[in-house]
C-alpha cells in the first residue's frame, strides 16, 4: 500500500528563482534562506519518495480568472512550466503519475470534494521553486500529483476545508494499492502583503504561532475565517492553506525532522518544515 | 441560506479580491495575464495604446497603466498576481512595488521588511 512518509512546507516567493539563476545561494542576504535546504535534502535521501504530492496556488499560469476551480487535481502524463512574465528560468518538466491522481480524484470525489480534474496543465514557481529547492540539480527523482488550492480570488476555501482536503488526500493516497512512498509538500506563505498601502505587512509572532501549531496542535489555523488569515498573515500570507492541505495528509502525532524561518527573502517571512508521522 | 463568511472586513490598507474586483478588473487582469507570452510583452511595450484598447481597458485602468501606479490598478481591480506580470515589464521588483504603495523610498521599504525581521 501507499504510504505518506512526511510532509515538507515551505514558502515559494519567484525571487528564489532569480537567486538559483544568478547562483546567489551564499549570498549574505539568501543565506539564512537556503541554508534551510541541505537538511532536507538529506531527510529526501533517507525516505527516498516515489511520488511527490504538491499542494500549491497557481498565480495566473495555468489558470486566468475566466475559470478559477476552489480545488483543482492534476492527472497529466507531464506537467511543465512556462514562461510567468518576470525572467525566471523555466525548469524541466515533471513526470506525472495519472493512475494515482485519478485514484485521488474517485477518493475525493466519493469524500464530496467535487474537485476540478486537469488532463493539461502547466505548473508554476509555486511548484517548481519548492522542488528546485528540494533537487538543486532538476533531475527529478519522483512523480509529481498538483494538488491547487485557490488562494487567488476570494472567496476562498476555509482553513477548516483546507486542512479536512488534506485528511481526505491521506485517505486517497493509503488506500492506493501499490508500494509507493509518498512525500506532501505545501507551498506558500508565511506572512506577506504585496499589495495596497499596507504592503510590506510580515507578522512574525503569528508565523511562529501557526509553525508550532503544525506540529503541536494542528487544527490551530481553522479557528479562523480567510478574512482573519489575510488580517493576521496578509493578502499572501493566506498561501498558507496549502500548508494546511499537507498537514491534514498527516496524523495528529507528527515529529518535527527539521524547521527554518528567516525574515525577509523579497517581501516575505520565509518558513520550511519538515513532519514525520509518528 | 447560510450567511455567507464575510471576506469583506476592513483591513486597513487592503482591498480583497473578490467577486466585485474580478468583476472591475476582468480586462485589466486578462491583459496582464497575456503578459506571461513574451510575444506578448513585446507588443505592449511596442505599441501600449493598441494594446490596451484591444483588451478593452476602461479609462480608469487605462490612466493607471499610463501611471505605473500600483494602488491605482488595484483600485481599477487589478490583482496583485497578474499586476505582478506587468511589473515584470517595467523591470520591477516587489520592493520597487511596495515602496511605490508605502509613499517610502525602496530602501525604506527594505529596511521595514529587516525590521519585522527583528
Amino acid at each position: 500500500m501507499a504510504k505518506i512518509v512526511g510532509t515538507i512546507t515551505t514558502s515559494h516567493v519567484p525571487a528564489i528563482g532569480g537567486a538559483i539563476a544568478k547562483g546567489k545561494q551564499k549570498d549574505p542576504y539568501w543565506a539564512p534562506f537556503f541554508d534551510g535546504f541541505p537538511p532536507v535534502r538529506e531527510w529526501l535521501a533517507k525516505v527516498k519518495p516515489d511520488v511527490i504530492v504538491c499542494a500549491y496556488n497557481d498565480h495566473g499560469l495555468n489558470f486566468f480568472l475566466d475559470k478559477m476551480p476552489t480545488f483543482a487535481v492534476g492527472a497529466c502524463e507531464s506537467y511543465s512550466n512556462a514562461d510567468e512574465g518576470w525572467g525566471i528560468p523555466v525548469v524541466p518538466p515533471f513526470q506525472g503519475d495519472p493512475a494515482l491522481s485519478w485514484h485521488i480524484i474517485e477518493s475525493l470525489v466519493a469524500e464530496e470534494f467535487d474537485l476540478v480534474t486537469c488532463q493539461e496543465m502547466v505548473v508554476d514557481h509555486a511548484l517548481t521553486l519548492p522542488m528546485a529547492l528540494c533537487y538543486p540539480d532538476q533531475k527529478w527523482p519522483v512523480r509529481v500529483v498538483p494538488v491547487v488550492v485557490n488562494t487567488v480570488q476570494a472567496p476562498l476555501p476555509s482553513a477548516a476545508r483546507c486542512y479536512k482536503l488534506g485528511q481526505a488526500l491521506r485517505r486517497a493516497i493509503e488506500s492506493w494499492p501499490h508500494d509507493v512512498r509518498v512525500v506532501v509538500l505545501g507551498t506558500g506563505g508565511l506572512s506577506h502583503q504585496l499589495d495596497g498601502e499596507r504592503a510590506g505587512f510580515i507578522n512574525k509572532e503569528f508565523d511562529l504561532q501557526f509553525m508550532d501549531s503544525m506540529v503541536n496542535n494542528p487544527a490551530w489555523a481553522t479557528k479562523y475565517s480567510t478574512a482573519e488569515l489575510v488580517e493576521l498573515s496578509g493578502t499572501q500570507g493566506v498561501e498558507l492553506l496549502n500548508w494546511l492541505v499537507a498537514r491534514g495528509t498527516l496524523p495528529e502525532k507528527v515529529a518535527k525532522v527539521h524547521s527554518n524561518y528567516h525574515i525577509p527573502i523579497s517581501n516575505t517571512a520565509s518558513g520550511l518544515m519538515v513532519l514525520e508521522p509518528v | 441560506m447560510t450567511k455567507p463568511k464575510a471576506h469583506h472586513h476592513d483591513i486597513p490598507g487592503t482591498v480583497i479580491f473578490d467577486g466585485v474586483q474580478a468583476r472591475k478588473g476582468y480586462a485589466l487582469n486578462k491583459m496582464c495575464y497575456s503578459f506571461n507570452e513574451d510575444a506578448n510583452r513585446r507588443a505592449f511595450v511596442a505599441d501600449e495604446d493598441a494594446y490596451c484598447a484591444s483588451y478593452g481597458l476602461n479609462t480608469q485602468q487605462r490612466e493607471a497603466i499610463r501611471a505605473r501606479n500600483v494602488l491605482q490598478l488595484i483600485a481599477a481591480g487589478g490583482n496583485a498576481y497578474y499586476l505582478a506580470k506587468f511589473a515584470g515589464i517595467l523591470g520591477l521588483d516587489m520592493q520597487d512595488i511596495g515602496a511605490q504603495q508605502t509613499g517610502m523610498t525602496k530602501d525604506e521599504f527594505k529596511a521595514k521588511l529587516l525590521k519585522a525581521g527583528a
